[in-house]
């Protein structure tokens, strides 16, 4: 039998091979001339650092401890998943995009599943968007409690990093008892959501409703006026307004340097603009400005999650009534001729999108994610490209570095709240 | 302090100022597109970046999509900017289109830096080449890697996956590292 | 041991062979390489963080330097870019050294069949323990480690010496 195998061909040579830069040469003109005679260093850090949350290598040039150059150097974690995505129907595609922002699955399955409906002019019932709405502020209160671990862990504050650890397990908990599955939940499908909440899904999320503002309250107590917290983050990585629109930045890391800009507000999805909340924004732009809003952000997700658990009704639609996108309830299978067909035409082929593109972006816990589809005709995208926020904010990292401390290089790191599988794909 | 006006309509606006560079506009989902020819992409949009009225000052995305094989479309590329306006709170995709062979494109990392990344991306997974790019390389894949993944006549790289009936097969050939 | 200290009442003395003796030390305090690749070390983290007290098995240092540590657990997709790296990492590692391939993607490459990825990291390093799960839950990482635990306990001085010399 033949084995396909692009990939193992070189596999013995792996080991061996280096991926490394050849020689100081190759960096003429992106280091300062300086790193060339030798005058100022070149280090290294990463990818494997246990600061760079994940895989993220950075080229510096320094002068003595000042960064002169920061060069990051991405590409790690780089999986092809919107190449695998090309060669699978649109559902299954909704698996893959769990895995590109490990900490906020919801709002990959969110953005993929809006360029879908918009291309497909699919409806969604009004309880799979409230549904929807509880999912990806959860996701967001999740993923900005393993932000806000790791980055007080980088500067040093441990305990942090276990209290939200224990926060997060409440959440993924219920995470669990929606999709199953604790981190790759896909849970949001084309037409509304994969299955209807669980009764217990109610309670736990009351109580954590109701637990979490004073656990909030500890986080601050702990972090918020500490003055060694203060003195190692607050004019550290100050990016002024325009530099960060032209860095294209977003989220709360845009939101620091005071621009108001959240897509939740601006160009509003899944019902947000009937909720009632507000968007923290900073004054100075710098590192402790970046993390206050974040802590902020949680708040008023706490806020959304409520307003948006009144609003739930007990029963109702989940899913879009649309049979050629949305497969029928397992129930009317045994009774209708029709279903059976749909289920089996769903499930093997698929369904089919025109030859044309859209851009969807929503406002996922670091930034902007943007997912550009364009369809065939057919039952698979010819090209999904998705926007990922920590792309854009590593990219910027080399200008926001620049005349800083290296122990400072970690503050900023952690505060524009990167994930290399967001960024890498 | 810059003086806040009416939003233009960007087609017509565009149409009156520079008629010849606008190739085709499409509407498609409330999304407007506006295909412009490779070598005017950078007056484009300095035009759309800087004008009173339009203000498309955010860059949201740059992707290129491949229309491999049998395209009936204007060249085998199209690449897509995606900008946005944050005065108007609306967004313009501009388009164009890149021939088969040898596709190139002049920057636009002279309007916004936040396209660097992004120019490196299409240029590694594409192989599209942007003309005037300060650092023209690799990003994602290793720099001695051969091909650009995403191009559709490029293979997914699909490996016979191991099961119970096909394992001994398999495992005689798999290369495992050693000790 | 705890047996025969207490037959033999308090007398101070214990008496085992050297191989118990040995592995017991070194199931008990296994220090694992502080590496994350991707979705699977979020996992980790969290197996080390309060709920599940990872250190419950000796293994709550985690070493930023792969000289000092025991145990390199692949939690991750491994993509070419960064398999040389890995393989690096587990070189400096001392002998005798123990691989685990945390989830689908270190083990077989999961649900990415495609360029980018090695299909399972055994093709670079040797791996002793694989783990299923996309990605694996806490207990399985647990139950991954206290197998590999299983494993160090059957082996005997003399088998590694042998292979420390080589």
């Amino acid at each position: 039998m033949a084995i396909t195998n692009y990939a193992s061909q070189n596999a013995g040579a792996l080991a061996q091979e280096s991926t490394w830069e050849g020689s100081v040469e190759e960096l003429r003109g992106l280091v300062s001339e300086r790193a060339l005679t030798g005058e100022t260093m070149l280090l290294n850090l990463g990818p494997h650092h246990p600061s760079t949350h994940g895989v993220l290598r950075l080229l510096l040039e320094l002068d003595g401890e000042e960064i002169v150059t920061c060069l990051p150097d991405i590409g790690y974690l780089h999986t092809g998943i919107e190449k695998t995505i090309e060669a699978k129907t649109y559902e299954k595609g909704v698996t893959c995009t769990d895995r590109m922002d490990y900490l906020s699955p919801m709002s990959n399955n969110m953005v993929f599943c809006l360029a879908i409906e918009k291309m497909g002019e699919l409806d969604v019932p009004e309880r799979a968007q409230i549904i929807r709405v509880i999912g990806l502020e959860l996701t967001r209160i999740n993923s900005h409690l393993v932000w806000l671990g790791t980055h007080a862990m980088d500067l040093g504050a441990m305990s942090v990093f276990l209290y939200c650890m224990r926060e997060r397990e409440m959440i993924l908990e219920m995470f669990e008892m929606l999709s199953g599955q604790r981190m790759m939940t896909s849970y949001i499908r084309p037409g509304g959501v994969w299955r209807d909440i669980t009764p217990d899904f109610l309670p736990a999320l009351e109580q954590f409703i109701n637990l979490f503002p004073s656990r909030l309250d500890d986080y601050e107590s702990l972090l918020t006026d500490n003055p060694l917290w203060r003195d190692r983050t607050e004019g550290i990585g100050v990016v002024e307004p325009e530099d960060a629109l032209a860095l294209g930045l977003s989220g709360p890391s845009l939101r620091g340097s005071g621009v108001n800009w959240d897509i939740r507000k601006a160009m509003p999805y899944s019902g947000y603009e009937t909720y009632d909340f507000n968007v923290p924004i900073g004054l100075h732009g710098d590192v402790y400005d970046r993390f206050y809003i974040r802590i902020l952000e949680m708040r008023e997700s706490l806020k959304i999650l409520r307003q948006a658990m009144a609003r739930l009704t007990p029963t109702g639609e989940f899913r879009s009534n649309n049979r050629k996108f949305a497969p029928p309830p397992r129930a009317e299978l045994g009774r209708s001729m029709e279903a059976v067909i749909h289920h089996f035409k769903l499930w093997t082929e698929g369904f089919p999108l025109p030859d044309e593109e859209v851009y969807v972006a929503i406002e996922s816990p670091r930034g902007e994610i943007g997912c550009y589809l364009h369809g065939t005709g057919g039952n698979k995208p010819r090209r999904v490209h998705f926007k990922t926020p920590s792309f854009m904010h590593i990219s910027a990292l080399g200008s926001m570095s620049e005349g800083y401390m290296i122990a400072d290089l970690v503050g900023i790191v952690g505060s524009i709240d990167i994930v290399l599988g967001d960024s890498d794909r | 302090m810059m003086q806040i006006t009416n939003a233009l309509d960007p087609v017509e606006a565009l149409k009156s100022a520079l008629p010849a560079m606008v190739q085709d506009v499409k509407l498609f989902r409330d999304e407007t597109t506006i295909v412009v020819a490779p070598e005017d992409i950078e007056t484009v949009a300095r035009y759309m970046r800087d004008t009173p009225g339009l203000l498309y000052n955010y860059l949201s995305d740059i992707s290129a999509v491949d229309y491999y094989p049998d395209y009936n479309r204007p060249g085998r590329f199209g690449v897509c900017y995606h900008l946005y306006s944050m005065i108007y709170n609306r967004r313009i995709r501009l388009k164009v289109f890149l021939q088969e062979d040898d596709p190139k494109l002049s920057t636009l990392t002279v309007l916004w830096p936040a396209a660097n990344w992004l120019e490196r991306e299409i240029y590694d997974l594409m192989g599209i080449v942007f003309e005037g790019h300060p650092n023209m390389r690799r990003i994602m894949m290793p720099k001695d890697w051969n091909g650009h993944p995403l191009r559709r006549d490029y293979p997914l790289g699909y490996e016979t996956v191991m099961f119970s009936f096909n394992f001994d097969q398999i495992n005689k050939h798999k290369p495992y590292a050693k000790e | 041991m705890g047996v025969v200290s207490s037959k033999l009442g308090n007398m101070g003395v214990v008496t085992t062979t050297l191989d118990t003796a040995v592995n017991w030390a070194r199931t008990g305090a296994m220090w694992p390489l502080l590496f994350g690749l991707a979705c699977c070390a979020i996992e980790m983290m969290a197996t080390q963080a309060s709920d599940y007290d990872l250190s419950r098995f000796g293994m709550e240092l985690n070493r930023a330097s792969p000289r000092q540590a025991d145990l390199i657990i692949v939690a991750g997709r491994v993509v070419r870019k960064m398999a040389p790296v890995v393989r690096q990492l587990y070189d400096q590692m001392a002998s005798p050294r123990y691989v685990i391939a945390m989830g689908d993607c270190a083990s077989c490459s999961g649900v990415y069949n495609n360029y980018a990825l090695v299909q399972g990291v055994d093709e670079v390093v040797p791996v002793d323990v694989y783990i299923a799960g996309c990605p694996p839950r806490p207990e399985q990482l647990i139950h991954g480690i206290l197998t590999l635990h299983e494993r160090i306990r059957g082996e005997h001085l003399n088998q590694w010496i042998v292979e420390g010399e080589r």
